[in-house]
Formats: structure tokens, C-alpha cells, sequence
């Protein structure tokens, strides 16, 4: 013991660190190891330091055109030609600091360097950078939807001047250009960071974005004949450090600071991005990507995101209906479950057919499993929804939660009995069809004519429909937004769906409705208060869940399973992080 | 915190007594009584009494020309000028309203409208003269001089509907306000 540890005590912290692969670098005083080669700035956000910044971003490349990252960087002494360098007593080299400041977005560190983000050179560098960001900048805070969100707001408070001292005319540009269907652009506001040029022409694969002129006279425009209509352009809103890219669709609906944020997942395709809803009171407002480097980086589709109006939609169905005679009359809940358990227990199990939805919650097609069971029917299905993958983040299955449903139904492919089940409709066979979350018209391709041959039809929408108009019972069912759950995306990851508004006082969550009717219909079953509990039941029968909790799933979700799936844009990310071009 | 001893004072055996105290409050309120008869209160006149005491007879007569400029009255909206409506619909007085009185739907200005460069005004702006309690923030933190306490201060309704002040009643009490910045002006 004695004899090795003046050995290690004799080591330098250079090559402590090397045997690591790491170097040494000091921030602010203070030694963090990082891996050679890592930018000065994410070094910073390492050792807790922050260092403003506009123009970069992790998942973009770095021209270091906005400057405010300027930090002071420092060396180590060369030694005169012939000596070897010398260390201090704390086994460093002393630093020699550089009379000018360096960029820190753009610039790696190496053994012994040090940084500087505050001091008399750095912060004058900072305050001289937002006074020439600011000279041409318009007063335009008040009617600007970025205002809340906005990096220029919120350096100037730290580093601006509060007055100014420009006498001069502001540059004129234009404004409230609208470039494309979903981005508006004010020229006048863009502070050159060219964020939004690099996301459509590295990660949306459509540069149609550019600067034109010179100095102060610069302007981001869109290329002569071109739009920004790319399914990505909403990205370049997100990511515009100030608002000179905003969206339409949250074009003046509410100021950011009175809106709720609620981490979610979007349930329009297989790839599931991660979410974040942005609600006041009981309305959505937006929905924006959260970053996750493991299924959607930092980046969501427009058509994605916009697909929530839905929710506050004049055909949203408030309260169970049930069909009296050919009329359909409000009911309320007790009566609504007990008429379709009453009507139910009228067939046999072979007469009687359960068709799912791929949105549904993993809880929810549990649930539905049950109320097969106990209707001891085997004919159980989901409803197939095909596209086309876009080669980045949208998914050829447009259901969600496919992969879910493969693991709780223990079934290889959850949509193989519809064609039987409609084939039953047709002949007859089937006397009572009961349906989740479907339009059996649209993507289910029912007839019309098919759904008359049924005795008994019971269905649960968000929004009236014809399968609804045609249904003896109707409970209507909570959106996305409103409701908690959990999904199992393409590549096998386990991610939680979370309530951000409550859905309409007459509408139920849709595992709730599945509990009272699987209880009306078998009074033996275990009584079930929480979503937890049924989340128990899966942990304990399938073997991918067990020993996780809804709460452990967290914000990020786990990968459960191994589907042999992967999401385009993230192989694409994952080589240009292999080839240095982004941080990532 | 230190702590300081304070003297409890002596009282006199005739002060212990209470009575000649209560004689000398009473010989004082009789005094102002007697005056006000005579038609001589303090302040009488300025107050525009009625002749007897400091009473003033409301509502027959009103103090409204008395009131300071600094009164906070019932917050309204105002136009310039140029009649353009100064709200852009920033909902900072929605924001900062403490008991949030203040519900703001907000707009875009149509294209073909002559202020369409101000983008942003109004659709809705309704004001809850039940929840509000006149301080003024709202006015304070206005960024564009649009909404300003008034010297009216007696609101009244039968139904909690009509305590709502909407767009259109808050322009109508905040009339047309002269000498304010303008910020939207031609070389804006």
C-alpha cells in the first residue's frame, strides 16, 4: 500500500486524465476532465457555466456567425526549444490568457486549456455584441409571439444596455412575409443566426432558405419560386432564437407565459415524438418536440403537431348516447353501461365481435382483452393504418402503439381478425360488434349497408361520425391530451402519455368505460380505481412489463423490446455525429 | 433583535379618574356641533356642503371636480389622435391584474385595414369591474399607453353580466387621450 500510493501521487493530472482518454480544462478557476476534442462551449454547460449563445445548436453545424459566445480562452507557456514545460505545485502548467476573445461554439479544447465566460473582457464582448444585435432591432415585443420564449429578451436583460444610442434610421425590411403555408416571417426581427437555413438544408433535406445583400442589410429570405412548405418548416419556428420565424397556427392565440406545459407523446404514427402541450384553462394551444436523442432528436412533423384541433372541435361528443327507437337521447353514465351490458349478455360468445383502435393505450387494449374474455368471444381486432415513412421521423404504421398491442395480446399481429370479423358482419354471423376509438367507415373500410345487418352495435368516438350515428350506444371517450397511458413505439421503447386538459364533463376516459363494462358484464372482476393498477395487471402477466410502474417509465421512456425497427433521421443524425459535423 | 424597555408614564390620581377626559371630548364635539350650526365647519366650503356640518348630500352633489388627477377610477382603453386603438393585445395587464380581473382574446388586424402594420389588436377585452380592485397596475405596466385608470368611480349593475366591462364600453369611458408616444408612426 504504502509503496504504490506515492506512485499514483506522483502522476501529473495530464495523464490521470489521458489513462481516460479525457484532457483537463479549467473553467472559470475550477478543473473539470472532458473528452479532447469537445467544443469550449458544451465544456461550459459541463462545469455549469452559462455561456450565451444564438446561432448554436447541438443538432445543427457551427458557422459561429452571431458571436455571442465569446469567451476568453488560454494556453499553457511553450517552452523555450530544449526544456521540458514546467508544472506547478497542483501538477498543471501555469495559463497564459489570450488578449482576445474566442468564439466558444466553434472551438474544441485540448490538455491544460482554460476558459473564461466572465471578467471584465468577456462581459464587454457580450454587451457590445447585443448593443449591435439590438441597433436595428424593432420595438416590436408587444405583438411578438416569441415574446416570453425569446433569447434576445432574455440576454438584453443580463447583457443590453436598457437604452440606446443609436441616432440613426433602423434599417427597413420586411415584414409579415408569409413564406410559407405554416411560417411567417418579420424580417426586421431576424438577427442573422441562420439556425433556421442550416435545419432546412441538414436536417429537412430542403435548403430553401437563404440570405440575400450585405451588412445591415442582410435578409433571410425564401429562393425565387420556392415556399417553405416543407412537412419540418414548424422546426425553424421552434428553433428561431428570437421571432422573426413564427408559426400561423399559434399566430396571436395566447402569450406564452399563461401556458401550462405538459411532457407528452405524440400518438400520429409508430416513431411516438415526444412532446410537449402547451394548454390554458382546458384548451391546447401547441405542441412542440421535446428533445429525446433516442426517438426524435430535437424535431417533430408539422403535420403532426397541428393534428390537435381536433380536441375543441363543434362535433366533439359530450355525453353517452342511447338509441331509443330510431332516435338517439342523452343518457348518463350507470344507464349507458348497464343498457349495453344488459343488450350483451342477449348473445352468444361466437355472435359477438370486439374491434380496438392502434391509439389506444396499452392499458386500454388490456382492458379490451378483458371485455373479450369475458364476452368469451375471440374475435378481436384492431383497425391497420398504413402510410408511407418519409425516410425521417413519420413511420410507415401510423398506429401508435402496434407493438404494444403485439405484447399484451401475446399476438403476432393484433390485425388479423378484422377481415374475418367485417366477413361476419356481412353474412350475418356476427350479431353484436362493439367498437373503440374507430370509424368503422373510414379506415376499418366497413359499408354502410353492413353495419344495418348488426343487432346491436356499441361505440365509443371523440367526435360524432357515421359508425356513431349508426350505433345503439355511444360513449364518448377522452383525446390524447386528455387522458394518461402508456404506448409502445416502433422500436420497441415503452414511453408514458400524460394528461394535460380534462376531457369534456359529460365524455370518460376510455379506461374507465372499459372497466365499468367489463365489471357490468362479470361482477367477479377485481374492482379497479386507478390506471396503476391496471398498468399491475400488465407488469404481472406480460413478461416485457414486469417489475416496471407507470412512474418508472419516465419522461424519456425505456426500450422494453427489440423490434429490429429503427427512425430514419436518427441514423442520419447518429453518422454526422460520427463525422464531427454536430455535437448531437 | 434587542429588546427596549419602554416606561410605562406616571398618571396623575385625577387622570386615573377617566371623567375629565371624556368631559374634554365631549366639550370639543359639542364646539364643532355649534359651528356647523352657525354654518362655520372646516372644510366646508370647499367640500360644497350642504351648510350643515361637512356632510356632503351624495348623490345630489358630487365631488367629481374635487378629485385629484392622480384618482384610480375605473380602468378603461383609449384611443390617439388618430383614432387608432392603442391596445395591441400584449395581455401583460392580464398577466400582472392581481385579481385577475382583466380576459383578453387577442387578434390579428386584417390586411386592408390602414393600421394593418400594427398586426395585433383585440378581438375581446373584457374587464371584471366585481374582481377589480383599482390599482393601477395594469396601467403601469402597459407598454403601449392603452389603458388608463379613469375619475369614474361609481359603477353599478343589477346582474353580474353587466359589472363586465366589454371592448366597446371601455373605449366609450376611455374616450380620446392626447400627447401620447407615437410609437406606431410613419417611419415604424
Amino acid at each position: 500500500m504504502a509503496d504504490s500510493a506515492p506512485a499514483t501521487a506522483e502522476k501529473l493530472p495530464k495523464d490521470l486524465a489521458a489513462e481516460k482518454g479525457l484532457v483537463n480544462v479549467q473553467v472559470d478557476g475550477t478543473w473539470v476532465q472532458v473528452p479532447a476534442g469537445t467544443r469550449m462551449i458544451e465544456v461550459c454547460k459541463i462545469a455549469e457555466k452559462e455561456v450565451p449563445h444564438y446561432c448554436y445548436h447541438t443538432k445543427l453545424s457551427s458557422p459561429g456567425n452571431c458571436r455571442m459566445c465569446l469567451v476568453q480562452m488560454g494556453m499553457p507557456n511553450r517552452p523555450p526549444p530544449g526544456e521540458s514545460p514546467h508544472y506547478e505545485d497542483d501538477g498543471y502548467q501555469q495559463i497564459s490568457w489570450m488578449p482576445r476573445p474566442v468564439i466558444a461554439c466553434a472551438n474544441t479544447v485540448t490538455e491544460n486549456m482554460g476558459i473564461r465566460t466572465t471578467g471584465e473582457l468577456v462581459e464587454e464582448c457580450r454587451n457590445g455584441v447585443m448593443e449591435f444585435l439590438l441597433i436595428n432591432h424593432p420595438l416590436d415585443c408587444p405583438i411578438c409571439d416569441q415574446a416570453g420564449e425569446c433569447s434576445l429578451q432574455e440576454f438584453s436583460v443580463e447583457h443590453g444596455r436598457g437604452s440606446s444610442r443609436f441616432e440613426e434610421m433602423k434599417v427597413k425590411k420586411p415584414k409579415n412575409v408569409e413564406i410559407g403555408p405554416r411560417i411567417r416571417l418579420d424580417d426586421e426581427r431576424c438577427i442573422m443566426c441562420s439556425r433556421c437555413i442550416r435545419f432546412m438544408d441538414e436536417v429537412a433535406d430542403d435548403p430553401v432558405l437563404g440570405f440575400i445583400d450585405r451588412g445591415t442589410h442582410t435578409t433571410l429570405t425564401v429562393h425565387p419560386g420556392r415556399r417553405l412548405d416543407n412537412n419540418y418548416s414548424l422546426n425553424t419556428a421552434d428553433i428561431c432564437p428570437v421571432g422573426a420565424l413564427t408559426s400561423n397556427d399559434f399566430r396571436f392565440q395566447m402569450r406564452v407565459w399563461f401556458l401550462k406545459e405538459t411532457k407528452s407523446i405524440d400518438v400520429n404514427c409508430g416513431t411516438g415524438c415526444n412532446t410537449v402541450i402547451w394548454t390554458r384553462g382546458n384548451e391546447v394551444f401547441r405542441i412542440t418536440p421535446r428533445e429525446n436523442n433516442e426517438v426524435n432528436s430535437s424535431w417533430m412533423p408539422d403535420s403532426h403537431r397541428l393534428n390537435f384541433h381536433y380536441l375543441h372541435a363543434e362535433t366533439r361528443l359530450g355525453d353517452p348516447f342511447v338509441k331509443i327507437g330510431s332516435k338517439h337521447e342523452i343518457s348518463d353514465w350507470p344507464g349507458a353501461i348497464a343498457k349495453t351490458a344488459e343488450e350483451l349478455s342477449r348473445f352468444k360468445g361466437e355472435e359477438i365481435a370486439v374491434i380496438g383502435s392502434g391509439r389506444m393505450t396499452n392499458e386500454e387494449l388490456y382492458l379490451l382483452r378483458r371485455l373479450a374474455d369475458t364476452l368469451e368471444t375471440d374475435l378481436l381486432s384492431l383497425v391497420p393504418r398504413v402510410g408511407e415513412s418519409d425516410g425521417k421521423l413519420i413511420s410507415a404504421d401510423r398506429n401508435p402503439n402496434t407493438s404494444g398491442a403485439k405484447l399484451i395480446w401475446a399476438s403476432r399481429n393484433p390485425y388479423a381478425k378484422l377481415e374475418s370479423i367485417r366477413q361476419g358482419v356481412v353474412t350475418g354471423k356476427i350479431k353484436a360488434l362493439i367498437v373503440f376509438y374507430e370509424d368503422l367507415l373510414g379506415d376499418a373500410q366497413f359499408k354502410a349497408d353492413d353495419l344495418a345487418n348488426l343487432d346491436f352495435l356499441v361505440s365509443n368516438h371523440i367526435l360524432t361520425n357515421k359508425t356513431a350515428k349508426a350505433s345503439d350506444v355511444v360513449l364518448p371517450g377522452a383525446g390524447f391530451a386528455e387522458k394518461r397511458g402508456s404506448l409502445v413505439n416502433i422500436t420497441g421503447r415503452l414511453q408514458r402519455l400524460n394528461q394535460a386538459i380534462s376531457p369534456p364533463p359529460g365524455a370518460m376516459d376510455d379506461w374507465e368505460i372499459l372497466r365499468d363494462l367489463v365489471k357490468a358484464l362479470s361482477p367477479d372482476e377485481p374492482s379497479r380505481y386507478l390506471l396503476e393498477e391496471v398498468f399491475g395487471e400488465i407488469a404481472d402477466e406480460v413478461e416485457e412489463f414486469e417489475d416496471l410502474t407507470l412512474s418508472k417509465i419516465s419522461d424519456l421512456g425505456i426500450p422494453i423490446v427489440e423490434t429490429g425497427e429503427s427512425i430514419p433521421l436518427l441514423e442520419s443524425e447518429k453518422a454526422r455525429i460520427t463525422a464531427g459535423e454536430i455535437v448531437g | 433583535m434587542a429588546t427596549v424597555k419602554v416606561k410605562r408614564p406616571k398618571l396623575h390620581w385625577y387622570e386615573h379618574l377617566y371623567l375629565p377626559a371624556i368631559l374634554k371630548g365631549l366639550i370639543i364635539t359639542l364646539k364643532h356641533a355649534m359651528e356647523s350650526l352657525r354654518g362655520k365647519a372646516q372644510g366646508g366650503k370647499s367640500l360644497a356642503t350642504s351648510g350643515l356640518g361637512v356632510t356632503m348630500q351624495y348623490p345630489e352633489q358630487k365631488w367629481d371636480d374635487q378629485l385629484p388627477d392622480y384618482y384610480r377610477g375605473v380602468p378603461a382603453l383609449v384611443t390617439d389622435e388618430q383614432k387608432r386603438e392603442r391596445c395591441v393585445s400584449c395581455q401583460l395587464c392580464e398577466f400582472i391584474c392581481p385579481p385577475k380581473a382583466i380576459t383578453i382574446t387577442p387578434g390579428e388586424i386584417q390586411s386592408e385595414d390602414p393600421w394593418a402594420k400594427v398586426e395585433k389588436a383585440p378581438q375581446k377585452f373584457d374587464i371584471d369591474m366585481i374582481r377589480c380592485i383599482y390599482c393601477g397596475m395594469c396601467e403601469e405596466v402597459c407598454p403601449e399607453q392603452a389603458i388608463f385608470l379613469r375619475q369614474d368611480y361609481a359603477m353599478t349593475g343589477t346582474t353580474r353580466g353587466e359589472m363586465v366591462n366589454d371592448k366597446k364600453r371601455l373605449y366609450e369611458i376611455g374616450g380620446i387621450r392626447e400627447g401620447l408616444v407615437n410609437k406606431w408612426n410613419e417611419l415604424k
